[in-house]
């Protein structure tokens, strides 16, 4: 087991090593120089290369480089030039919105896909089978923003039940916060449950057929114990990877909903720096984005070992 | 006489199939006496399985569907009984080992829990009680080490270690009829020879009847009592071990024991194929006029391809499907 965590360990250090080395080459040869940014097209020569100076923008390539990640493992936080505020407040601050409806989202996909893949399952190719299938086929085409729209349409315009977006802060208003997260967290958690939906069926397909759970069966387990507990914790083995990956993809930020609910989140903030070609928050941002795809993978590595022993010995 | 302890009447099942329904299972009958050791031998894919899960009510549906008979275990008929009865019976009173040990366990979760389950359905033990007595119960199947492996994940075991296992978890409730299909077929030869052993062990210790199921006709020689022998659905010969050895009566039984090696040579004779009989089984989606054995059969004759002959009795409770019983003189002495 530890041997197992100490490979996936120095896996995920070499991962972010090249994720840094990639995010900062590609942003280096983008074109747009930020001192003239900050100082306008009426600014001086002399004044543009003192600015660059002292940004560090005058280094070469390997030491701007070192010079960043430098700064990032001492937790020294870069500044934002639009902002004029620590990179890393900024990044807390919107992953304040953006964490809380990333597992929200999740959280409303396992609670969504689990029931309907397994009941999908078994009843295979019955109406029942049918219809969920057809509503995930249906969730799969359908865009994100859409769907987001549609629910604002229906549950805050025509019902009133929601505010029709903006974030409200926690700590001003804790209920009111949670509120506006909970109709962009069900859209993106929909449209992801279309696709565990199908997943979790095809996966409980083939574990349902496995000797085991006819082992189970000849045992007179009820069949509430042989579905959830013999066939679901191995089929739930292939699912788990996948909602990783849409945990770690949901952490990065999702432009769009946060743009359609006019939430100050991780997607928002990166969308707008790019625009405003602030550099360090761009870089940072992106960084931490890949670190999130990355560690929530390393969780789920983990995770996996739990959810099946027979990991452990290789 | 007591009524036998689980006795099967008339048995059919069917798959639906790409190609049409598939006969598996073609009005089969047997009984098994309290404390009986009954033999099921039949090449592969003669229905020995699709009979036995019938039993537990466990032919995978759909495909498979029990189209007729009865099935009467202790007075009831486990085919009409609701599936939460059958459901209590599984496990405490009929139990049941599979010939795959390797994919039979479940692999997520540790063995000992795997052995105590059934105690905590069937008798309400809490689970420290159930896994004390699972523990016991690995002891007894000689795995050893047992306590501490409790633990231990399905693919820590051998294949032999595991069909322990698979024993201990049929044996936890102390059933009255013990299933076992195929239980050695996928082992070493010295593995199946200390499985079997323990078998017949626990087998005189608890007083349970055994359905043991082979194509092996040297495991049926050494464990079985009496012997029902299928081919293509049917039961087509039934004696007791010494008259099917003695004077084997269906030309199928005479070709299957031909083919089997000296019993006395090596253990694992029996488990040859069966290929010496020539001819193929037919297809089970075929529709067959006449006996299902004739295209095979070195002595058939007109009537054979004509009309199904019945299970006839011979003597002395020995049975067969086959009009050489009626037709004694049809039978070809140099075949
Ligand atoms: N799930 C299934 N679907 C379709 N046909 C099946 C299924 N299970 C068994 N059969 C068919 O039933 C027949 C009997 O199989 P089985 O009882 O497993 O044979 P065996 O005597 O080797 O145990 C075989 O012809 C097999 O093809
Ligand atoms: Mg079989």
């Amino acid at each position: 087991m530890l041997r197992y965590l100490a490979k996936k360990l120095i896996t995920l250090v070499a991962l972010l090593f090249f994720v840094s080395i990639t995010v900062f080459a590609v942003l280096f040869v983008l074109p747009g120089d930020p001192a003239q940014i900050i100082l306008g097209i009426n600014a001086t020569p002399e004044a543009l290369a003192a600015l660059r100076a002292d940004l560090g923008l005058d280094k070469s390539f390997w030491g701007q480089y070192r010079e960043w990640v430098g700064n990032l493992l001492a937790g020294r936080s870069h500044h934002s030039i639009h902002y004029k505020m620590p990179v890393f407040d900024l990044i807390v601050d919107s992953l304040a919105v953006t964490g809380p409806m990333a597992l929200m989202a999740m959280g409303f996909a396992v609670l969504i896909s689990l029931p309907l893949g397994i009941y999908a399952a078994r009843n295979q190719n019955r109406h029942g089978d049918v219809t969920v299938m057809f509503f995930t086929q249906l969730g799969l085409a359908t865009p994100e923003f859409w769907f987001g729209i549609l629910l604002i349409l229906l549950l805050s315009v025509q019902l009133g039940w929601f505010s029709a977006g903006g974030f409200p802060g926690w700590a001003a208003d804790p209920i009111g916060a949670f509120k506006a997260l909970l109709l962009p967290a069900f859209a993106l958690g929909v449209i992801r449950a279309a696709i565990l939906t199908r997943l979790t069926r095809s996966s409980m397909l083939e574990v349902l057929r496995e000797d085991y759970v006819r082992t189970a069966r000849a045992k007179g387990l009820r069949e509430r114990s042989v579905i959830y507990v013999h066939a679901l914790r191995n089929a739930l083995i292939p699912v788990l990877t996948i909602m990783g990956l849409q945990l770690g993809q949901l952490l990065a930020g999702a432009i769009i909903i946060e743009n359609v609910y006019f939430l100050p989140g991780l997607g928002r903030l990166v969308f707008n720096a790019i625009g405003q070609r602030d550099l360090p928050v761009v870089r940072d941002i992106v960084l931490f984005m890949a670190a999130a795809v990355v560690v929530v993978n390393f969780v789920i590595d983990v995770a996996y070992a739990y959810v099946d022993p027979r990991i452990k010995i290789n | 006489m007591n009524t036998p302890l689980l006795g099967i009447e008339e048995l059919s099942v069917g798959f639906d199939t790409p190609e049409g329904k598939a006969r598996a299972v073609d009005r089969v009958s047997f009984a098994l006496e309290r404390g009986e050791t009954l033999g099921v031998v039949g090449e592969s894919g003669c229905g020995k399985s699709v009979t036995a899960l019938s039993i537990l009510g466990l032919v995978p549906s759909p495909p498979g569907v029990i189209e007729s008979g009865a099935i009467r275990f202790e007075n009831s008929d486990l085919i009409g009984s609701p599936p939460e009865a059958l459901r209590r019976i599984r496990g405490r009173d009929i139990a049941m080992i599979f010939q795959e040990p390797m994919t039979s366990l479940n692999p997520v979760l540790p063995i000992g829990r795997q052995v105590a389950e059934p105690l905590m359905v069937h008798r309400g033990l809490n689970r420290k009680e159930a896994l004390d007595q699972a523990a016991q119960w690995l002891e007894r199947v000689k795995i050893p080490d047992a306590r501490r492996r409790m633990g231990d994940y399905p693919h820590h075991l051998s294949g032999g270690m595991r069909q322990r296992v698979m024993i201990a978890m049929a044996m936890v409730c102390r059933p009255k009829l013990l299933i076992a299909d195929e239980p050695t077929t996928a082992l070493d030869v010295t593995i199946q020879a200390q499985i079997l052993a323990l078998m017949v062990g626990l087998k005189q210790e608890m007083g349970m009847s055994l359905l043991l199921i082979t194509h092996n006709l040297g495991v049926v020689a050494q464990m079985a009592a009496r012997v029902v022998v299928m081919y293509a659905g049917q039961v087509v010969e039934e004696a007791v071990v010494s008259e099917l050895f003695g004077r084997p009566f269906h030309p199928y039984t005479r070709g299957l024991l031909r083919s089997m090696p000296d019993p006395a040579g090596r253990p694992d004779g029996g488990s040859r194929r069966l290929s010496e009989i020539p001819g193929i089984v037919p297809a089970i989606t075929e529709a067959i006029v006449g006996c299902k054995f004739a295209g095979r059969c070195p002595h058939a004759f007109g009537r054979c391809r004509e009309q199904a002959p019945g299970l006839f009795d011979i003597a002395g409770g020995q049975r067969a499907r086959c009009w050489l019983s009626r037709f004694p003189e049809r039978r070809r002495t140099d075949a």
